[in-house]
């Protein structure tokens, strides 16, 4: 087995573009879960919307530039449709709508009503040339041995990477604000802060449509990357990949999900590599197949988990001491 | 932790012996009216009041057996929840469908039975975050940023008020790590902050030990030496005949007494209340 090409592998991971996407889906996710106390277990949805958004303007003949406000005001208003009728509900309603509305708004994507507008399964493709044609970075190969990123790849990167930067310092002056107090006064007690003269369902319903945005480039992130937008591109999977993030950083920690995304994609990948390497040196007899790699994967990432959830369930930046605060 | 506060201004109070100690009686300067209130839930009538007024810079008590309907009138009164039907004022602003958060910037705030303190906020964020007229807590202000002199003017007030109330030391602690009687006096300071005119407290002194409740009492008469009218609700006979200036009595959602502490002691109707309808139960009063 080839240690130090999985260790490589899992690196460029680490630093690659699916990692920059998200660690920005997962900031997003951080204001409404983190820092708001809602349960979006659709963030998915807003990724989608984003990038359909971005795609569908593209393909249109409209500048790709465009897509950005395209995406994001699709994705605030879905945060307003979402948000209305529940946030005024208990926390439990938010989280049944968004995990349907995720599932809806793909299955729209795929249907041949939809057809026109998304190409239906076969989603848009190559859509996004006029973000190549203005890349600054020289044709070749970039990095040290066998850590190494072309031009196209180093881009997409360069961009993704300043948008997480962006988004991060978009938080931090929001969450450092009297505005950020008040959110996080809700997370702890809605009562509370309708009490003391605060308008709980804006205030909720603001962190979402922003989280919501956040998520939307997150979505365009990936679109750009792949110059393929396809329904099932986006399955409710992707909403537990941002939780899992979350957590691993620290819900309600600002750089949480930058680390937590880093962390989590350089062990999938060292995972991924590790079984296969370790299923083709035969380690394990019949007992597994390279086919039951990507399942076992999974079923590891849940054990690691819930091993982080009992050992450290503050996520690598949240304190201990609040996490043990007896919240009444 | 001193209560000592400015002499009271009770010589320009209305006496209370001088009002009717008849249920709904009119006062001379209500700050609070409510009339024809009812709140049902299913066959239950929780809330059956015809007519409350809430003197202004009294210090009004509400007693009555459990399940009496004293939070949920509370409830109601704060916006909290919504009555069948009713009408009531805030000096004289309707109040009928006005959510509960504007209700407390209209200046009647409240505190829970429950303690409610923000636990995984700093005391002295607890205190910030009641803060009004914060241009920061916009989304506009906030990525402006120009909202750092207020909050300097703010933080300072908010020390002063818990010197005041004796958590000055644990202002950087998290008010989930305060004890009960800290979390108590801390809600009552944190409802300051938003410069109520009208606090109504939801049993204040509920499971706080006796030498604590002695010093909320002392805070509660110091809000009225301020200027400010309290209503709250409580359990203890001794603790009302001590403090307030009227008490109202409420029994199965309706107002069935209502004078100043020792009239309403005396009320037979009072007692029967506690003892006589519902014997076989603990009284708590």
């Amino acid at each position: 087995m080839d240690w130090l090409k999985i260790l490589i592998d899992a690196g460029r991971a680490a630093v690659g573009v699916p990692a920059a996407a998200y660690a920005l889906s997962s900031i997003g996710l951080n204001l409404q879960f983190g820092y708001t106390g809602l349960l979006n277990f659709g963030h998915v949805a807003f990724m989608l919307v984003g990038a359909y958004g971005m795609a569908i303007t593209a393909d249109a003949g409209a500048p790709l530039w465009l897509g950005i406000p395209v995406g994001i005001a699709a994705a605030a208003v879905l945060g307003l449709l979402l948000g209305i009728p529940t946030l005024r509900l208990r926390a439990d309603y938010l989280a049944i709508v968004t995990i349907a509305a995720g599932e809806i708004l793909r299955l729209l994507a795929r249907s041949s009503f939809a057809e026109p507008l998304t190409n239906g399964v076969f989603g848009i493709q190559a859509f996004a040339g006029a973000f190549y044609d203005i890349n600054p970075i020289p044709d070749g190969q970039y990095g040290i041995g066998r850590f190494r990123f072309d031009e196209r790849t180093l881009w997409v990167m360069l961009v993704a990477w300043t948008l997480v930067v962006l988004a991060a310092l978009l938080i931090r002056r929001l969450t450092r604000s009297p505005w950020g107090r008040v959110i996080r006064a809700i997370r702890e007690d809605e009562d509370a802060a309708r009490s003391l003269g605060k308008n709980v369902f804006s205030y909720k319903l603001q962190s979402l449509v922003i989280g919501g945005a956040v998520g939307a480039t997150a979505g365009m992130v990936l679109a750009i990357n792949q110059q393929n937008v396809a329904p099932d591109d986006w399955l409710p999977l992707l909403t537990f990949y941002s939780f899992t993030i979350v957590i691993i950083g620290g819900p309600g920690r600002l750089w949480g999900p930058v680390v937590g995304s880093v962390i989590f994609w350089f062990l999938f990948v060292l995972l991924d590599g590790f079984m296969n390497g370790a299923v083709a040196q035969g380690w394990f007899g019949d007992l597994l197949t390279s086919t039951d790699v990507g399942p076992i994967r999974f079923a590891l990432l849940g054990v690691a988990l819930m091993l982080l959830m009992i050992f450290r369930p503050q996520g690598i930046f949240g304190s201990r001491e609040e996490m043990l605060i007896d919240v009444r | 932790m001193s209560a000592e506060m400015p002499p009271p201004a009770g010589a320009t109070r209305a006496d209370p012996a001088r009002i009717e100690p008849v249920p709904g009686v009119a006062k001379p300067d209500p700050i609070l009216i409510a009339t024809d209130l009812r709140r049902a839930f299913g066959g239950l009538k929780a809330v059956d009041v015809d007519r409350l007024e809430v003197q202004r810079g009294w210090i009004t008590s509400m007693i009555g057996p459990n399940g009496a309907g004293k939070t949920t009138l509370f409830n109601v009164l704060t916006g909290f929840d919504k009555p069948q039907e009713g009408h009531w004022h805030l000096n004289g602003g309707a109040l009928v469908g006005i959510p509960s958060f504007r209700v407390a910037r209209r200046g009647m705030v409240r505190t829970f039975q429950l303690t409610k303190s923000l636990a995984r906020l700093t005391v002295v964020e607890n205190m910030l975050v009641a803060a009004k007229d914060q241009t920061g807590e916009g989304f506009f202000g906030a990525l402006l940023g120009r909202w750092h002199a207020t909050e300097r003017r703010n933080e300072e007030r908010a020390m002063a008020s818990l010197e005041q109330f004796g958590l000055a030391h644990m202002a950087d602690q998290y008010a989930g790590s305060l004890s009960g009687g800290q979390r108590k006096l801390l809600e009552m300071a944190r409802a300051l902050m938003v410069e109520p005119e009208l606090v109504m407290l939801d049993e204040p002194t509920a499971g706080v030990n006796p030498a604590l409740t002695q010093s909320l009492l002392g805070h509660i008469t110091g809000l009225r030496d301020r200027g400010m009218s309290v209503v709250f609700i409580e359990h203890d006979m001794d603790v009302v005949q001590e403090i307030s200036d009227w008490v109202v009595c409420l029994s199965q959602g309706r107002i069935i007494a209502e004078g100043p502490p020792r009239v309403v002691a005396r009320n037979p109707a009072v007692i029967d209340a506690y003892l006589g309808t519902h014997h076989g139960e603990e009284p708590d009063g």
